[in-house]
């Protein structure tokens, strides 16, 4: 006990209406400590932290500061003692420059006017200790969103805290990115700052942290050091069973063409240049074809090319033999088209109606669900049932629950239930698994193989190597809107596709003078 | 069970919020009252009866001038009726902002759908020979002819918007002052100005000198305004309700209306959706103008190229105070026109004038605009944040410790 903690939250109780979010917890942190605080979705990390940060008051247990008791009230009360909070989704002026940021709140002043050459030199002292490359000058809508992480890095530093809390910071980076970020996480603890980060990467966890504690369903369920731990056994405290990684799947086994994507071209919205530049491919019966990259690379656009969100500028896409470059959203979607979208709340899912009438989006014209125009509640709701149960889907109200207040997993799980449904010849899958934690992604990636298994072509779109490895039969690497390369993840390493997504390598396509 | 009581509790909250905006505005009119009483050195008597007769104007019945003239109240079925007959405009464009308002649309170009509407309803009911053509069928037309004219004015702004991205609210402010033009232009020496009755000008012919107006279907009211037109403007409401809500193509609607991206991901024809709805809902406060215009006894001031008709902009304030319900929109025009009827009646019979009423009227708009911010106050107290992860976006510290 005689440990030196600079915070200990001790039997932290919040409670409310209808649910206990943290129960008795206790969490300790040591100095110059990176620890991880490992849950589910839903299992209370952010209200405990809420609750150091100030923003939540606890029914019961005490916070002690350096073997001190201590109240935080609000925010202010957590930044006097030196706390500070990475939001996951950032607090920051658009259109104010890093510098603004960083020292927006307290500036330095000498009668009411603003003295930034100071503040510039210490700044700048910082970010050259810590490594933490930003331009001060440029505006955060400018900027890259691992600089703009920096930014909110640089913000706390600035302020001299000492106890820094990451929320899901890797959540919105890229995989470059999250290396940088771990390197400047260890070398903020190698200073002695204490780093509290909250995540469900299991990687990431065994990467950095020092030591772990886990959460499960609002309750503590142990603490342990990460150099004597595994991350099955980790995942064994966060999901409460065993979980397994590798994905458990038969040899493909090809069948005829469903998809023929060839000489496809989309313009770019953002830049003069094309964002999809030629590509060709064929996905078939019985595979799972992964196109991998990195985020920007054109896998957007090709998606929404494919699936008829926008217009392709040249090339062609066939489906089922059936020439559908041209055609309709919903044609394609009859012609044999199901598709997950990448952003489930933009395209995925209308959040303010209930989940049946999100179940029926496509299908509520069917005759089924519709008479002479007039919708059909008592099919829809029978329909919607059979998938909550066929499909595990947990919401508060059943069928009438409305969406937006579910989990991201249960909404991931509702509109993958929706297209599996379509029993559409080809799937397409972005990013299905994106900020979900370990069950949830079992879940879904077993699903996804049943597709195939069931003869369905999938294409998957994905940035997680993990899931790329492990899901796909032959992964296409898409580098600046071309295909680059095919591998068989059998026989390739995660380091070799690093080098195709990071434009290194190449296999296919042109030597040079690509389409411009 | 459980999803209908949820329900209730919704709507609950949604009319208490409604209400909420009320009290505070009629609240706010006595204060003004008061202030102006002190203002003005009459007594404070005097206020107290300006504000019963705000509260009660439909029911005030006069002065009893054999009693020291005092306010007498009950019920006065001519008012009544006059009530019923404002509301029916009223309830029409309430309509037609809220049924835009589904499809994610801002419908300020009511007052020129109205005034196409207006224009076609009384031409066409006045160049039809009524002795060839009956005139309940001249009637029938000329509420058809409104109700194309105000959808055609409502497609532009639509169109503009679903084709060419440009804002309705930038494009239905322009069609309003084109309508505002062009109905001059038409009514400017035509032949149904009326320039007989003492040398009234800028008004056009009643539509009764054809013969045309509304049936009273029993809705007589002491020989008030009232007549059937109130009945039609209840069955529309109710079938925009259930377009609205029972129809695959009311679904389409709140689809696109609620999130335009996954309405398009879903294959719905987004762009044909948004053109429709706002066609209808042109041709909704067409209606309603047609109602208004057609019963016969009212003349249309014709100078509209300075003004556009308030009726059209109220549709506004009659849609936010009944959230956008369809159902809700007959009873907030109705309360709109029971606050006009208070304001004719408090500069008939009190020194105040209407005036008063109107800015009642005002408050209670803006306040209404916050009808929604009230419901979430009372969402807010009623359950605290779901113990969720993300649920730490807002500060509720505060009070949150409850059973």
């Amino acid at each position: 006990m005689a440990e030196n903690y600079v915070v200990e939250m001790l039997n932290i109780t919040k409670v409310f209406p209808g649910i206990v979010a943290n129960d008795n917890i206790t969490l300790q942190l040591r100095r110059g400590e990176i620890h991880a605080l490992l849950g589910e979705n839903g299992a209370g990390k952010s209200t405990l932290m809420s609750v150091l940060f100030g923003l939540y008051q606890p029914e019961g247990g005490e916070i002690h500061m350096d073997g001190k008791r201590v109240e935080i009230r609000d925010p202010n009360d957590a930044n006097a003692l030196h706390i500070g909070m990475v939001h996951q989704h950032f607090k920051l002026v658009e259109c104010f420059t890093v510098l603004d940021n960083i020292i927006l709140g307290v500036e330095p002043n000498k009668l009411g006017f603003l003295q930034k050459k100071e503040a510039r030199k210490k700044v700048v002292a910082l970010s050259e200790k810590y490594g933490l490359l930003v331009d001060l000058d440029a505006l955060v809508e400018d900027i890259t969103v691992g600089m703009q992480q920096r930014t909110e890095i640089l913000k706390m530093l600035y302020r001299e805290n000492e106890i820094l809390i990451f929320d899901e910071p890797t959540a919105v980076l890229t995989p470059q990115e999250i290396g940088e970020l771990m390197q400047i996480m260890k070398n903020l603890a190698a200073e002695g700052k204490s780093i509290l980060f909250i995540t469900h990467k299991l990687n990431e966890i065994m990467e950095v942290c020092d030591r772990c504690s886990v959460l499960r369903k609002g309750k503590y369920i142990g603490t342990v050091d990460i150099a004597g731990t595994t991350k099955e056994e980790l995942s064994r405290m966060m999901v409460g069973r065993d979980v397994k990684f590798a994905v458990d799947k038969a040899p493909a086994q090809p069948g005829e063409t469903v998809l023929k994507v060839s000489g496809l071209t989309v313009p770019s919205k953002v830049h003069h240049n094309n964002a999809v530049k030629d590509v060709s491919f064929e996905v078939r019966r019985g595979e799972i074809v992964c196109i991998a990259g990195i985020d920007g690379n054109g896998q957007t656009e090709f998606v929404y090319a494919l699936s008829g969100l926008e217009k392709a500028s040249a090339g062609k896409i066939e489906l089922c033999g059936r020439d559908v470059t041209h055609s309709s959203i919903r044609q394609r979607s009859k012609a044999g088209m199901s598709h997950i979208p990448e952003d489930r709340h933009k395209h995925g899912l209308v959040l303010d109606f209930p989940l049946e009438d999100n179940l029926v989006l496509q299908r509520y014209m069917e005759p089924r669900f519709q008479k002479g125009g007039f919708i059909q509640r008592e099919p829809i709701r029978a329909y919607a049932e059979e998938m909550i149960g066929k499909f595990d889907i947990r919401s508060g109200q059943g069928p009438v629950t409305p969406v937006r207040s579910m989990s991201g997993g249960n909404q991931q799980k509702a509109i993958i239930a929706r297209e599996i449904d379509l029993n559409a010849d080809l799937l397409v899958a972005v990013q299905p698994t994106r900020g979900l934690d370990v069950g949830a992604i079992e879940y879904i990636h077993s699903q996804i193989v049943q597709q195939r298994d069931l003869g369905k072509a999938v294409l998957l779109v994905s940035l997680e190597l993990d899931e790329v490895m492990n899901l796909s039969d032959r992964i296409l690497v898409m580098y600046e809107g071309e295909i680059v390369g095919e591998l068989d993840p059998k026989q390739t390493t995660v380091e070799e596709l690093g080098l195709y997504m990071a434009g290194a390598k190449r296999n296919v396509g042109r030597k040079e003078g690509a389409a411009s | 069970m459980k999803k209908e009581r949820t329900l209730w509790n919704d709507g609950t909250k949604t009319v208490a919020a409604s209400l909420l905006s009320i009290l505070m505005g009629v609240v706010f009119g006595g204060v003004l009252l008061l202030v102006v009483a002190l203002c003005l050195h009459m007594p404070l008597s005097s206020a107290w009866e300006g504000f019963r007769i705000v509260l009660a104007g439909v029911f005030n019945t006069g002065r009893n001038y054999d009693a020291g003239s005092a306010l007498t109240f009950g019920i006065n079925a001519r008012l009544v009726g006059d009530m019923l007959f404002r509301a029916t405009p009223l309830i029409m464009t309430g309509l037609s902002v809220a049924l835009a308002y589904k499809t994610g649309l801002f419908n300020i170009g009511a007052p020129g759908q109205y005034l196409m509407g207006t224009a076609m309803a009384i031409i066409v009911a006045l160049s039809l020979d009524t002795t060839v053509i009956p005139a309940f069928l001249v009637w029938l037309l000329a509420f058809l002819a409104a109700i194309a004219a105000g959808a055609l004015w409502g497609c532009i702004p639509g169109a503009f918007k679903a084709y060419l991205n440009v804002n309705e609210v930038i494009t239905s402010i322009m069609t309003n002052w084109i309508a505002a033009n062009l109905v001059t232009l038409l009514f400017d020496g035509s032949q149904f100005i009326n320039n007989v009755d003492f040398g009234k000008t800028g008004y056009t012919l009643k539509t009764s000198t054809n013969g045309v107006a509304t049936a009273k279907m029993g809705l007589d009211f002491g020989g008030g305004n009232a007549n059937a037109g109130f009945l039609i403007a209840i069955v529309f409401a109710v079938v925009t309700y259930v377009v609205i809500n029972k129809t695959t193509f009311g679904y389409e609607l709140r689809s696109c209306g609620s999130n335009k991206n996954a309405a398009k991901y879903a294959g719905m024809n987004e762009k044909r959706n948004i053109v429709l709805s706002m066609a209808i809902a042109g041709g909704l406060s067409a209606a309603g103008a047609a109602l208004y215009f057609l019963q016969g006894d009212v003349e249309f001031y014709w100078h509209t190229s300075m003004t556009l008709p308030a009726t059209g902009f109220n549709g506004i304030p009659v849609a936010l105070l009944a959230s956008c319900s369809p159902i809700g929109c007959v009873f907030s025009g109705m309360f709109m026109a029971y606050l006009t009827i208070s304001g004719s009646q408090l500069s008939t019979f009190t020194a105040y004038n209407e005036y008063i009423a109107n800015i009642i009227i005002a408050v209670i708009v803006y306040l209404s605009a916050f009808t929604l911010f009230f419901k979430g106050l009372m969402d807010a107290r009623k359950k605290a944040p779901k113990g969720g992860d993300k649920a730490a976006a807002e500060p509720a510290g505060r009070g949150t410790k409850k059973p």
